[in-house]
């Protein structure tokens, strides 16, 4: 038996500060929220990957900078600043310490959904 | 196979160098014994004893060195006698230690005139650290002291005791100081920078006597008195009137003995007896004794080649050149610096305002140069000892060599390309370009890698610069491009950017990474380029703008801890603070359940808050008068301070007050890494200034002010920037010094590896700094006084800002915190739970 996808409301976009992430409650799981923008303003994306940073046992991956390496977005662990690919939650450093992604959908009117997993 | 018995008698630099050499040679068993209660020291550097450092700074013994098999040290085990027939050594503790082969490093002691009274308590010689350990407790109860002997030793003897505090004089036989190494017009300008540091020269002076003072104790314990009449009365007394060789052990044992002394060795160092060597400064070779580090390790060298087997090479004597700095006084001596070569022709050059003496002394036909003498400035000494020492030709005009270089003209001096591969670069270690030239392109790409790999520049540091001229002239060649760009979007250096900053005037990251960068930017550049912003233009670090580019600590102005919950560090200037804030801080804690923890800089640390509280939580400390600490910052923390002359018996200034001026006038500035500065009220140093990047100590007429000293993980006592400055004067030096760091260092580089890193050193930074080089000083201390002119309390900006308060919660879409942050009960206080104690797996 399958059940619908369900999404869940996090905020609205511009409550994120470009560049950022927020942490948000979707389910009983801690996500992550990034929203990027590159820095002319174009390209502006949401990404949602696990808030827990599996090295430091924290729940900061929302604090983290965000950034690129060797052209792929990515935060870093505010902790110990291993890095975390936005778009899968591969960590760059350690597979072994990756997070999970999450599907987010951004409405027509700004608002942002993360659907559960 | 047998295995070859070496007994090496002596530990010293010397004797421990010949241990270096043969360290991995299975073949030869070694015992050494050391009549000191420690292995070797360093004893070139043995005044630092008296600015800070430790014996265990002072020690050459790598760690683990002694643990090798078969290398025995034994410690305390003073030889009192050889035989050479039945090959054994015996010891004051009667044991008879057999050898096949035996090297005698035994040294030398300070030589004391056969004065009536040279025995009287406080009369003490400056050879070990056990003398020095009772020239620091005699300092401590004397006011004045005197230096019998106005050579390098003695000098350096001077500082020591002006180090402790004391009235220092100095009394020399010779009508000058140093009169080995200067000539007289050499000699008298240096006495006078010995003297304007407060230390009383007397020369030509015969001590006659020592008798009881008048002063009754302190003040005047001994009377000296002189041949001409006068009498100077001191509380202690130090001779450091020249060196004997340590000769009775070869001289009982039978061996051939110089008529003035000193064991007398051939070109192999070998005695009269081919299974004895003698090295050092025990050891008359062709008549001499050498007085150096550097000839002494040549012999060290020499020996282990031959103890191996390897009988190739001599000892063929040594330059005796040398540079130092005394009192803080540059002297320098190449050569034939008093001119006795037949037909020699001198320049001089006298800059009594500058206070610069320069004498080149070259041969008959001005075509090379035999010696020099450089007092007060002597930068170029690396190139004048290259010079005499490969004879390479002198330019058409000699005398350029020493006059100051007019604006815009052509730099003097040599390229190093000049010198041939045999150029000895380092003396101390026998280090030749070609030997630097090899290791640059086995890899050693930077100064640090280079004397780790060469050891070039590790013993006294003088070649230092030519070093790097050899490193940075061999990459060129090699085509190699020095890179230190920040990360991978900006191709360029902190120093770099920070001056694009300046003069494209940018405001946000975003503008700089578009203008000099590429991609998106990274964790390490855009907190980099954050500071540099700061240091810049000064805007709320929260501004929507830069918001995005801080670190989580600048994020939430705390610092994060592992548990993802933060701690909070109140500004507490100069460590002082009312019965009423510590209340305050006391209260917050209880009301937020906060774990407080005494910090190392005099502050209270409040752990274990959750962002969401983090606004709640200021707003109680801003009502009652804190600010912030910065403590989350690359910036200033913490101004430490002993309490000083206001309440302690031996403060000499008011610590407390300059630190929390100090604290004041730099809380908030942000800078490539963290800064830390202390104040101590007199030289007994109570606040550790020496360890900070600027630390203040208050002297009887003013402050010295020391620079890039450091903690941590990477300990370094802080060099002396300058001496008895007024208040005014320190403030504008270090105005200058913390924004020329800020200026040219590099991303998360502290002040202490900065200046390791910076071409010229401490020199270098006290001519930008005290001397304004550069040019810069104004503009430096305008750049300074607009970061004070515009500080704010970021926290109190913070909680007035609703747009930045609405980032403080855990969840954007919930007004829960975060579960996952759990505490236990420790000794009273919170403690974050373990993950195991959480039952979470952990990777």
């Amino acid at each position: 038996m399958t059940t619908p996808p369900r999404w869940t409301y996090v905020c609205r976009r511009d409550d994120i500060v470009p560049n950022t992430g927020v942490a948000a409650k979707v389910g009983q799981a801690q996500v992550a929220v990034f929203r990027v923008v590159a820095p002319d303003g174009e390209d502006e994306a949401v990404f949602a990957i696990g808030n827990h940073d599996p090295r430091s046992g924290a729940n900061v991956i929302s604090r983290g900078l965000v950034g690129d390496v060797g052209g792929e977005l990515v935060v870093a662990s505010p902790v110990y600043k291993n890095h975390f690919c936005l778009r899968t939650g591969r960590c760059l450093e350690d597979e072994s310490w990756s997070v999970p992604a999450f599907q987010v959908q951004v409405s027509e009117d700004g608002l942002v959904l993360v659907r559960e997993a | 196979m047998m295995k070859m018995k070496l007994v090496v008698v002596g530990n010293g630099m010397v004797g421990h160098k010949l241990l270096e050499e043969l360290v991995d040679r299975p073949q030869i068993e070694v015992t050494v014994l050391c009549e000191e209660p420690r292995p070797a020291y360093d004893r070139v550097h043995l005044s630092e004893f008296f600015s800070g450092k430790t014996a265990q700074d002072l020690s050459l013994v790598a760690p683990g060195f002694f643990d090798r098999p078969g290398l025995n040290l034994r410690l305390n085990a003073k030889a009192v006698g050889i035989d050479t027939t039945a090959k054994v050594v015996r010891t004051a503790d009667g044991a008879s230690v057999p050898y096949d082969k035996l090297v005698l490093a035994t040294g030398s002691y300070p030589f004391v005139p056969p004065v009536p009274g040279r025995d009287r308590p406080g009369c003490l010689v400056y050879r070990t650290i056990e003398d020095l350990e009772a020239m620091r407790q005699w300092g401590s109860k004397s006011k004045i002291g005197v230096v019998v002997g106005g050579g390098l030793l003695g000098l350096e003897c001077a500082k020591a005791l002006k180090d402790m505090g004391l009235a220092t004089h100095v009394v020399e036989f010779a009508p000058r100081l140093m009169t080995v190494q200067v000539d007289d017009m050499g000699g008298k300008l240096l006495r006078r920078k010995i003297e304007a540091l407060g230390v009383t020269v007397h020369t030509q002076k015969n001590t006659l006597e020592i008798a009881d003072g008048a002063g009754m104790g302190v003040g005047g314990r001994h009377k000296m008195v002189f041949a001409d009449g006068s009498a100077l009365e001191t509380d202690m007394i130090v001779f450091s009137a020249g060196i004997r060789p340590r000769d009775e052990l070869a001289r009982n044992g039978g061996l051939k003995m110089g008529e003035r002394g000193g064991i007398v060795v051939d070109n192999a160092c070998r005695t009269s007896d081919p299974d004895v060597y003698a090295i050092g400064e025990c050891a008359l070779w062709s008549g001499k004794i050498f007085g150096l580090v550097a000839p002494g390790y040549d012999m060290a060298r020499l020996v282990a080649r031959q103890l191996v087997g390897d009988q190739a090479g001599e000892f063929i004597g040594a330059d005796m050149s040398t540079k130092l700095k005394l009192l803080g006084v540059d002297v320098a001596s190449i050569g034939d610096a008093q001119g006795a070569t037949p037909g020699s022709l001198n320049y001089l050059f006298s800059d009594e305002v500058a206070g610069h003496y320069k004498k080149l002394v070259v041969s008959a036909d001005r075509k090379t140069l035999l010696g020099a003498v450089l007092v007060g400035e002597a930068e170029d000494y690396g190139t004048l000892l290259q010079m005499a020492l490969n004879g390479i030709p002198l330019p058409e005009h000699p005398e350029d060599l020493i006059l100051p270089a007019r604006q815009g003209a052509a730099p003097k001096g040599l390229g190093v390309d000049l010198l041939p591969a045999s150029a000895s670069i380092c003396s101390c270690n026998n280090v030749s370009k070609g030997d630097l030239c090899a290791a640059i392109s086995g890899g050693a790409a930077s100064l640090g890698a280079l004397k780790k790999c060469t050891k070039a520049a590790t013993s006294c540091g003088g070649c230092q610069p030519l070093v790097k001229q050899v490193l940075d002239a061999e990459l060129k060649k090699a085509g190699v491009t020095v890179f230190n760009h920040l990360c991978e979007h900006f191709a360029h250096s902190r120093q770099e950017l920070f001056h694009l900053v300046k003069i494209g005037n940018h405001k946000s990251f975003d503008e700089v990474l578009v203008k000099h960068g590429k991609g998106r930017g990274c964790d390490i550049c855009k907190p980099a380029v954050a500071s540099i912003l700061a240091s810049v233009n000064n805007e709320f670090v929260l501004k929507p703008r830069h918001a995005s580019t801080q670190d989580t600590n600048d994020y939430y102005l705390a610092n994060l801890q592992k548990d993802g919950t933060y701690s909070v560090v109140p500004r507490i200037p100069g460590g002082e603070i009312t019965p009423e804030k510590l209340i305050v801080i006391g209260r917050v804690a209880q009301r937020f359940g906060l774990y407080t923890k005494i910090t190392g800089g005099q502050r209270i640390d409040l752990f274990g808050a959750r962002v969401e509280q983090l606004p709640m939580i200021w707003k109680d400390l801003i009502e009652a008068g804190f600010e912030s600490g910065h403590a989350y910052g690359k910036a200033l923390r913490t101004v430490k301070s002993c309490v000083g002359s206001t309440w302690c018996r031996y403060g000499v200034q008011d610590s407390v007050g300059m630190a929390i001026k100090v604290e004041e006038r730099y809380r908030g500035m942000r800078s490539p890494h963290k800064l830390k500065m202390a104040v101590s009220g007199c030289t007994r140093e109570c606040a550790e200034a020496q360890s900070k990047d600027v630390g203040v100590i208050a002297t009887e007429k003013g402050w010295n002010l020391f620079v890039c000293g450091n903690g941590g993980m990477k300990p370094r006592h802080a060099d002396l920037l300058a001496s008895d400055i007024d208040d005014a004067t320190l403030v504008r030096y270090i105005d200058r010094f913390f924004m020329f760091y800020i200026r040219t260092g590099d991303r998360l580089q502290r002040t202490s590896v900065w200046l390791e890193n910076l071409e010229g050193g401490i020199d270098y930074v006290r001519k930008v700094i005290c001397e304004d080089s550069l040019g810069i000083g104004a503009e430096l201390e305008a750049e300074m006084q607009k970061l004070v002119d515009t500080y704010e309390c970021e926290w109190k900006k913070a909680i007035n800002t609703p747009e930045t308060l609405r980032r403080f919660r855990h969840f954007v879409n919930s007004p829960e915190p975060d579960t996952n942050i759990q505490f236990v009960d420790e000794r009273g206080q919170i403690r974050p739970m373990t993950r195991l104690e959480k039952n979470e797996e952990t990777v």
